[in-house]
C-alpha cells in the first residue's frame, strides 16, 4: 500500500504542478493584461488629444460637441468609463473606431498579418545569419572576421532606418528595378487573391496564384531584409557576446582537452548552452518587429499595426489605440510564454 | 514622421538620385487606369451625407452627382445644371423648384427620379451629421422636411425659411451633403432606422462617372467607371488611390512609372521632380487660407492702430518665397481667390518703421508680452517662429505655445490667447462660408459661446459687417451680391483683427501623358472624369 500511495503521489504530482503552473501563468496573463489596459486607458485619456474634436471638427458648435463628449460617455467618471471599456473588451469587442467607423478587431485583423508576415521574414533573416556570425566572430574573436562582424552590427544599430530604407528602394527598385516598390503587391494583382490569413504570401501560395506569390515576394523582399538587419545586428551581438562567456569556461577547456574537435567544442558544447539567453532575445527581437516597425511601414507604404497605432494616435482615435495596444501586449506576453515553454525543453535545470 | 526627419528623407533622396545611375526601365500605368498616391488616412465614412474630409470628398465627387454642380473644365462658370435640367425660383425668393433630367440612371440601374432627391435631402437634415448645417442653415430641420423638401412627378421643390439669395442656396448643393444617392439600394441596406448609414460609409449607391469597389481604410480606394455616365463613359476605367505616407515614396513611384499623379509631395520633393524625365508638376489655388487672429480682449490688442502695426510685422513676400515656397501665395482677403467675390488686393507688407510708428501712437507699453497659440504642423510652427523675430524688432516679445489641437483649439475656442496662428478651409463653395465666420458675430457675449465663429473666438464686435454679411446673403442680383462682398472685404482688411496671410497652392505631380486635371480649385473637389492619358 505504502508504495502504491507512493507512486500514485509521484503520478499526481506533475500533474497538479501542471494545473498549478498553468493557473499561474493565466493569472500573471490576467494581472498584466488588466494593468496594461489601465495604464493605457488612463494615458489615453489625460493626454492632449481630443476625440471629440476629431469627430465633429474644428467649427462646430458648442452644443454639438457636448452631444458627442457626452454620446461619447466622456462625461462619466473616469472609472466609470474603464470599466464600461473593460466588459467590451472582455466579450471581445474593442468598441468602433472612433473615425471610420467600423469595428476596431476587424480592422486589427485586417493590418496585423501584414506586420505579421514582414516581421517573421524579417526575423528569420535575423536569426539564420546572425546566429552564425556571432558564433563566428566569438570563436575568431579579434580577427578580421570579429570586426567585420563588428562593423556590420554597428551600421545596423546606428543608420537611421528611414534613410536605410530610402535608400534600399532607390538602389534595388528605382535604380536597378530588381524589387517592387512601395506597397504590398503591384496594382494588377491586387484583389485576386482571397484574404484567408492576410498574409499575401501565404494566400497566394494556398490559392496556387504563383504570380501574386512572386509579385508579392518581389514586395516584402526589401522591407524585410531591412528589418532582418536590424535583428541580425542585435541577435549577432548578443550571440558573441554569449558565446565569448561559454568559450572561456573549464568545461571547455575540459572538452578541448579530451580532444574533441573544435567544431563539437563549438556547437555541441559551447552553443548548446547559449540556446537559452539567445531564446530570449530572439523572442525580444521578433516581439518589437511584431509590435510594428512605423518608419518602414510609412517608407514602404505597408499597411501594418505600426502605422495603424500611429496614424490613430495622431487622429485621437483612442479606441483603436487602446485596442492595438491590447494586440501588443498579447504578443509580449505569449512570447514570454513560448519563451518559457522553450526554457523548459532547452534547460535540464528547469525540468 | 516629423519635419526634420521628411527633410532629410527627402534631401537623401535628392542626393542619392543625384549621384547614381540612370534609373532602370520606366513602368507605365495600363492606358485605361489611374493611379494616384495620395494620404487617405483622413477618410472616416464615404456617405455624402456625413463626409467631410478632403480625400472623402474627392472619393464622393466622383461617385454622387448633385441637383447642380461644377464642370471642372470651367469652375470658373460656377454651378451648372446637373440632375436638375433647370430650375425657377418663386417670387418671394424661398422656393425654387427643380425639374429632373430624364433618363438619368444609378449604378444599380435605377432610373434617378426626383423622389430619390427628395429622399436624398431630407435623409441628409434627418441624419444631422457634422456637414448637416450646410442645409440646415436654410432652415430645414428633421421635422418640417416633410413640407419643405418635397417631390412632385419629375420635380423637387425645395422651400427656405427665409429668401436666400439663389446662389448661396445653389453653391451649398454642390457640397458633398448635396450628393443624390439611390433610395431602393440604400433602403434595402438600412438597418435599426439607420437610413443606410452604416451601410454607406462603406458602399455607394450613386449615379456619377464612377461606382466604388472598395475602400480599404488608410490603404486603397478603387473606383471603377460607369460606362451610363450621362456625359459618356470615362476613359479611365478604373481609378486606384493609393494611400502612400511619404513624400518621397510618391515621388520614386511617381519618377519610377509605377503611378501617375502623386499629390502630396513636399517643395524638396516637387523641386526634385521638376527636373525628372516623364514628369510635370501641376499647380493649382485651393481654398485654404493661413492667418493671424488677435483676441480683442487683450487691452492692446483692441487698439485699431496695434492691430495694423501688427499686419505690417509679418513678412508675407519673404516666408512666401523661402519655407512656403510653391505651397502658398500671399492673399490677404477672407475670400479665397476663385470665389464668388473674390478681390486680388494685398495692401500690407513687412514695414517695421511704420508699424513702430504706430505702436508708438498707440502707447503701446516697453517690453510687450503675447502669448500665439499654434497647433504642431511644421508650416504654421515656422510662420510662428518668423513672427516672433519680426515682433522682436519693435519690442514685443511673443512667447509661443504650441500644442496639440486640444490644447490649442480648446484655448483659442476659450477666447483665452492672445494670438492665434491657424489655418481655415471652406465648408462650402460659397462666400458665405467664410464671409459668415470671419465677419459675422451676432452677439459678442461670453454667454454666446458662439465657438463657431472666428469673429466670435477673438472677441470682436464686427461693427457693421456683421449686418453687411447678413444682408449679403440674401441679395439675389449676383452682381450686386459680388460688390458687398469686396465691401466687407475692403472694411475687413482695415478693421478686423485677422491677418489673412495665404492661400494654399497645390502641386501635384503627374506623368506627362495625363491630361485634363482638375484637382476641384477652390470650390470643390477632383474630378475623374475628364482625365486622359
Amino acid at each position: 500500500m505504502a508504495v502504491s500511495n507512493t507512486n500514485a503521489e509521484r503520478r499526481r504530482a506533475p500533474l497538479s504542478s501542471w494545473v498549478k503552473q498553468t493557473f499561474l501563468t493565466l493569472g500573471s496573463v490576467a494581472v498584466t493584461m488588466l494593468g496594461l489596459l489601465f495604464v493605457t486607458f488612463i494615458i489615453g485619456r489625460v493626454m492632449p488629444i481630443d476625440p471629440v474634436l476629431a469627430i465633429v471638427g474644428e467649427r462646430a458648435s458648442q452644443s454639438t460637441y457636448d452631444a458627442v463628449y457626452q454620446q461619447l460617455g466622456l462625461d462619466k467618471p473616469l472609472l466609470v468609463q474603464f470599466l464600461y471599456y473593460l466588459w467590451d473588451v472582455c466579450r471581445g469587442d474593442f468598441g468602433m473606431s472612433l473615425l471610420n467607423a467600423r469595428p476596431v478587431a476587424e480592422d486589427i485583423a485586417r493590418v496585423f498579418p501584414a506586420t505579421m508576415e514582414l516581421a517573421t521574414i524579417g526575423v528569420f533573416i535575423g536569426i539564420v545569419l546572425g546566429v552564425p556570425l556571432g558564433v563566428v566572430a566569438a570563436v575568431n574573436r579579434g580577427s578580421w572576421i570579429d570586426q567585420i562582424a563588428r562593423v556590420v552590427a554597428l551600421v545596423g544599430y546606428s543608420m537611421p532606418i528611414f534613410w536605410l530604407g530610402l535608400m534600399g528602394l532607390l538602389v534595388f527598385y528605382g535604380v536597378l528595378g530588381w524589387v517592387g516598390g512601395p506597397g504590398r503587391l503591384d496594382i494588377f494583382y491586387e484583389d485576386i487573391v482571397p484574404a484567408r490569413t492576410g498574409m499575401i504570401l501565404l494566400d497566394s501560395a494556398l490559392a496556387g496564384e504563383w504570380s501574386v506569390f512572386r509579385n508579392a515576394f518581389s514586395h516584402i523582399v526589401l522591407p524585410a531584409s531591412l528589418l532582418g538587419y536590424y535583428s541580425l545586428a542585435y541577435i549577432s551581438r548578443m550571440t558573441r557576446s554569449f558565446m565569448l562567456e561559454q568559450l572561456t569556461a573549464e568545461y571547455v577547456t575540459t572538452a578541448r582537452v579530451k580532444g574533441l574537435s573544435e567544431r563539437a567544442v563549438i556547437w555541441r558544447h559551447a552553443f548548446k548552452n547559449i540556446r537559452v539567453q539567445l531564446i530570449t532575445v530572439i523572442a525580444l527581437s521578433y516581439a518589437n518587429l511584431l509590435e510594428g516597425s512605423v518608419l518602414t511601414e510609412i517608407i514602404f507604404s505597408w499597411p501594418g499595426i505600426g502605422s495603424y497605432i500611429t496614424t490613430a494616435l495622431l487622429s485621437a482615435d483612442m479606441n483603436a489605440v487602446l485596442g492595438g495596444t491590447v494586440v501588443v501586449g498579447l504578443i509580449f506576453i505569449c512570447l514570454n510564454i513560448l519563451s518559457d515553454l522553450l526554457y523548459r525543453v532547452f534547460d535540464p535545470r528547469s525540468k | 514622421m516629423n519635419s526634420l526627419t521628411r527633410f532629410m528623407s527627402s534631401a537623401a533622396l535628392g542626393v542619392a538620385l543625384a549621384i547614381t545611375a540612370a534609373p532602370a526601365a520606366i513602368a507605365e500605368t495600363p492606358a485605361n487606369m489611374l493611379v494616384i498616391a495620395n494620404r487617405i488616412d483622413d477618410i472616416t465614412t464615404l456617405d455624402p451625407a456625413e463626409s467631410f474630409e478632403f480625400a472623402g470628398s474627392d472619393v464622393s465627387r466622383n461617385i454622387y452627382q448633385k441637383l447642380v454642380n461644377f464642370d471642372p473644365m470651367n469652375l470658373e462658370g460656377g454651378y451648372q445644371p446637373e440632375i436638375a435640367e433647370s430650375w425657377t425660383v418663386s417670387d418671394d425668393g424661398t422656393t425654387i423648384t427643380f425639374t429632373i433630367r430624364d433618363g438619368l440612371k444609378f449604378h444599380s440601374g435605377n432610373p434617378v427620379t426626383a423622389a430619390d432627391v427628395e429622399f436624398s435631402l431630407r435623409r441628409a437634415v434627418a441624419l444631422n451629421k457634422t456637414p448637416a448645417f450646410i442645409l440646415t442653415q436654410f432652415g430645414f430641420t428633421a421635422d418640417n422636411v416633410g413640407e419643405t423638401i418635397v417631390a412632385d412627378g419629375n420635380t423637387v421643390t425645395i422651400k427656405t425659411d427665409k429668401p436666400y439669395a439663389t446662389s448661396f442656396v445653389l453653391n451649398c448643393l454642390t457640397s458633398t451633403i448635396g450628393g443624390i444617392v439611390d433610395m431602393k439600394t440604400v433602403m434595402a441596406n438600412e438597418v435599426d432606422g439607420d437610413m443606410g448609414n452604416e451601410w454607406l460609409k462603406t458602399n455607394s449607391a450613386g449615379s456619377g462617372a464612377y461606382k466604388l469597389v472598395n475602400w480599404k481604410p488608410n490603404e486603397s480606394v478603387t473606383l471603377q467607371s460607369n460606362p451610363d455616365f450621362y456625359l459618356g463613359a470615362p476613359e479611365m476605367e478604373r481609378v486606384i488611390v493609393r494611400h502612400v505616407q511619404e513624400s518621397a515614396s510618391q515621388r520614386l513611384l511617381l519618377e519610377r512609372g509605377d503611378i501617375d499623379i502623386a499629390r502630396d509631395l513636399n517643395p524638396e520633393d516637387v523641386a526634385g521632380a521638376r527636373d525628372a524625365d516623364g514628369v510635370k508638376i501641376h499647380d493649382e489655388l485651393r481654398g485654404r487660407l493661413m492667418y493671424l487672429a488677435f483676441n480683442q480682449k487683450h487691452p492692446e490688442l483692441s487698439k485699431p492702430e496695434v492691430r495694423q502695426a501688427l499686419k505690417y510685422l509679418i513678412d508675407y513676400e519673404g516666408m512666401q518665397n523661402s519655407f512656403l515656397n510653391g505651397q502658398y501665395t500671399v492673399h490677404q482677403n477672407f475670400l479665397p481667390r476663385t470665389f464668388l467675390g473674390a478681390v486680388d488686393e494685398n495692401p500690407f507688407s513687412l514695414n517695421v518703421e511704420k508699424a513702430r510708428e504706430l505702436l508708438k501712437a498707440a502707447g503701446v507699453p516697453e517690453g510687450l508680452e503675447l502669448t500665439a497659440g499654434v497647433r504642431e504642423a511644421q508650416e504654421r510652427t515656422e510662420i510662428a517662429q518668423a513672427y516672433q523675430n519680426a515682433l522682436a524688432q519693435v519690442g514685443i516679445k511673443l512667447n509661443i505655445m504650441v500644442g496639440t489641437a486640444k490644447q490649442i483649439l480648446g484655448e483659442y475656442r476659450a477666447r483665452n490667447l492672445d494670438i492665434y496662428i491657424g489655418a481655415w478651409g471652406p465648408d462650402y463653395p460659397d462666400p458665405h462660408t467664410n464671409a459668415g465666420t470671419f465677419a459675422y458675430n451676432p452677439d459678442n457675449s461670453d454667454e454666446a459661446n458662439a465657438t463657431g465663429l472666428l469673429a466670435w473666438r477673438n472677441s470682436w464686435d464686427t461693427g457693421g459687417l456683421t449686418e453687411k454679411v447678413a444682408g449679403a446673403v440674401v441679395e439675389n442680383d449676383r452682381d450686386k451680391r459680388q460688390m458687398m462682398y469686396n465691401d466687407i472685404q475692403a472694411e475687413f482688411r482695415d478693421t478686423s483683427p485677422f491677418a489673412v496671410m495665404f492661400q494654399k497652392i497645390e502641386q501635384a505631380g503627374m506623368r506627362d501623358n495625363v491630361q485634363n486635371v482638375n484637382l476641384g480649385g477652390a470650390t470643390t473637389a477632383v474630378s475623374y472624369w475628364p482625365i486622359t492619358k
